[in-house]
């Protein structure tokens, strides 16, 4: 059976996590957006969204390539750096028939109905590739924004690192503040080969009407790293991710950090799989999530089944409101002797020990709760270029504003 | 400075401190023995006002002001300071920002890290607060943070318990820094501090009073040779 065959027979295959969304509501046709070779002509209105994702359109010296899609079209794409290519993966699978090896492979094409949609009605992506031995120096920024009211947005990314390549990559997922609804379905799959290493950093900043359904897999090969930090803080009506990843070589690397916060209204089930298939892997997974009044439900899977792999799975939760929820669910699959795995969750308000002592340093409680909450959502991140780390930072900080 | 009369404390339904009576003057410092939870910390808690001590009797004034039911925050505002001896680390949250959020209009930013420098903690400015720190690093974070505050009264509970050697002349050396400008209230078992501040007052604490008022480092001696119920009994000593 041929992918789209496969596709074709999932159309209406339920996703095991996540409420249901009925496609139909969305509408899928759009006029297309014009192409622009400077992307800093672009409305201001649009420019602040996607800088308020960690998204410069504005300064492309700083970044080695950067991608921005609005609604179905590429409206820009362009790489300053050698041994870099950045195209949309429409044109990418026109010029490498190898692609199809790459294609539906991290992740299944009938996995669920949006993968299975997005196979079938597939709006763009953007294909990253680093080539062997090429540390490419600056980030990669790449803006995924939904301009239209009510439109299905389904986007396929493909990222390969080559073998003992180094690449960053900055994603922000924005919408219109014009828009009311919005489904954005993404589809990453990313493959990190020998030696190689990538960080993934995505910031999602939605409407409070939109759905959100990324799938995301992830294979590391031998020595390789992949650290993802995803950063969703404002209000969205339902997200729903669960990256998988694959440590299938010895030594293979994998971090996650997710900073979640659920405002009254938003429902966040935020997860990372991740199976170390191989001697030596090693994977730890921090969730850090606030509600506010919404639901979070933190999901962990961590299976060894090779000697000697390491795993770790956390979830910290603060209870900021007297509505909100989070629920945290760590699955721990040990296969064979050898393997360390281990989790860690509290959920609660915020210690009144702590309280306190930041009140007996003449703090009143509310500048001591900001503070705890600063600190509580201010994750030193390690291995980030330090330009990115600061971006985050400031989008973190941009967001905090509202929290309290 | 800080006047208390009549207090009587109770924590987890049980009374700690019954009746007690305490005066400090401005400038004085005065030193707290007695034996393990006989309520020294609970009479530090108390002046700084942590709710889970419950006053069920008596006031506390502090520059002529009754204090009894305010806040912890708005009692540091007045002016008292206190060093935890367990002070809870809090993750995400720097000593620098702490120090700076203490500061108040009173400082610039400069002077937490001359000072941080002086006390040898320049490495844990940018440290979680308290997280992973060493009984010796502790203490100094917690004098750093007193520096910063220049509260008028310090409240310090056993500054000298679990410092090495090196610190604690550091320890000490800052402390005296400290109540050069300020009254204090100190507890030690030991009574190493006292090499380094000049302290003008003892007392005993047991069963929820105070007993003696004595140069310290006397009343430590009469401790030690007849422990700390027959010396709160001793006649000789009361004034």
């Amino acid at each position: 059976m041929t992918k789209k065959d496969l596709a074709k027979k999932a159309i209406t295959k339920l996703s095991s996590y996540g409420e249901d969304i009925n496609l139909e509501l969305y509408s899928t046709d759009m006029e297309e957006r014009a192409y622009t070779s400077d992307p800093s002509t672009l409305p201001p209105e649009e420019k602040q969204c996607m800088l308020d994702v960690g998204v410069a359109p504005d300064n492309m010296s700083r970044k080695s390539a950067t991608f921005i899609q609005v609604d179905h079209s590429i409206v820009h794409s362009s790489t300053n750096q050698e041994g870099l290519e950045l195209l949309s993966t429409t044109q990418a699978l026109k010029k490498y028939s190898w692609l199809d090896d790459y294609w539906w492979y991290a992740v299944n094409v009938d996995a669920d109905k949006f993968t299975a949609y997005t196979e079938l009605y597939k709006n763009n992506g953007y294909f990253i590739r680093a080539l062997p031995g090429v540390k490419v120096k600056h980030p990669v920024q790449a803006c995924l924004y939904l301009a239209h009211d009510n439109l299905a947005q389904k986007i396929h990314n493909l990222i390969i690192a080559e073998e003992g390549s180094e690449l960053h990559i900055i994603t922000g997922c924005t919408t219109s503040h014009m828009i009311s609804s919005g489904l954005h379905i993404g589809v990453t799959e990313v493959y990190v080969k020998r030696n190689a290493k990538v960080t993934y950093t995505m910031i999602h900043n939605w409407s409070p009407q939109t759905i959100v359904r990324p799938r995301t897999g992830i294979i590391v090969e031998e020595d390789g790293v992949f650290m993802s930090n995803y950063i969703c803080m404002k209000p969205v009506k339902s997200l729903q991710t669960y990256p998988k990843a694959r440590c299938i070589g010895e030594n293979a690397t994998t971090r996650f950090n997710n900073i979640l916060v659920a405002p009254p209204g938003s429902i966040l089930d935020v997860g990372s799989h991740i199976r170390l298939e191989a001697r030596g892997c090693r994977t730890e997974s921090i969730s850090h999530a606030i509600t506010t009044g919404g639901t979070i439900i933190a999901r962990g899977y961590i299976s060894g089944s090779a000697p000697d792999v390491k795993g770790h799975l956390e979830c910290q939760g603060l209870i900021l409101s007297e509505r909100g929820i989070i629920h945290a669910i760590p699955e721990l699959e040990g296969k064979i002797a050898g393997v360390d795995l281990s989790h860690e969750a509290a959920v609660g308000k915020i210690a009144e020990e702590q309280l306190q002592y930041l009140m007996a340093r003449g703090l009143t409680r509310a500048q001591a709760t900001a503070a705890i909450v600063r600190g509580f959502l201010n994750v030193d991140i390690e291995g980030l270029p330090p330009q990115l780390d600061a971006q985050i930072k400031k989008a973190i900080e941009s967001s905090e504003k509202g929290l309290l | 400075m800080l006047e208390i009369e009549n207090l009587s404390v109770e924590t987890n339904g049980k009374r700690i401190l019954h009746n007690l009576n305490l005066t400090i003057a401005p400038g004085e410092t005065h030193v707290l023995f007695g034996p393990n939870a006989s309520g020294k910390t609970t009479l530090l808690m108390t002046i700084m006002g942590f709710p889970q001590y419950k006053v069920k009797q008596g006031r506390i004034l502090f520059k002529g002001k009754d204090i009894t039911h305010l806040s912890i925050d708005k009692r540091a505002r007045l002016g008292i300071g206190i060093a935890f001896q367990r002070p809870p680390s809090i993750r995400g949250v720097k000593v620098r920002d702490v120090a700076r959020s203490s500061l108040g209009h009173r400082k610039n930013g400069k002077v937490v890290e001359t000072i941080a420098t002086k006390l040898n903690i320049r490495d844990l400015l940018d440290r979680d607060i308290n997280l992973g720190f060493s009984g010796g690093e502790l203490k100094l974070s917690e004098l750093f943070q007193l520096t910063m505050q220049e509260p008028d009264l310090i409240l310090l509970d056993e500054p000298d318990s679990g410092v090495d050697l090196e610190n604690i002349k550091l320890v000490g050396k800052t402390i005296g820094a400290l109540l050069q400008t300020s009254a204090g209230l100190i507890i030690t078992h030991t009574g190493h501090i006292l090499n380094y501040v000049n302290a003008q007052k003892g007392h005993i604490l047991l069963d929820g009073k105070l007993h003696s008022q004595l140069e310290p480092r006397r009343l430590l001696d009469t401790i030690e040779e007849c422990g700390y119920a027959k010396c709160a009994e001793c006649a000789k000593c009361k004034d």
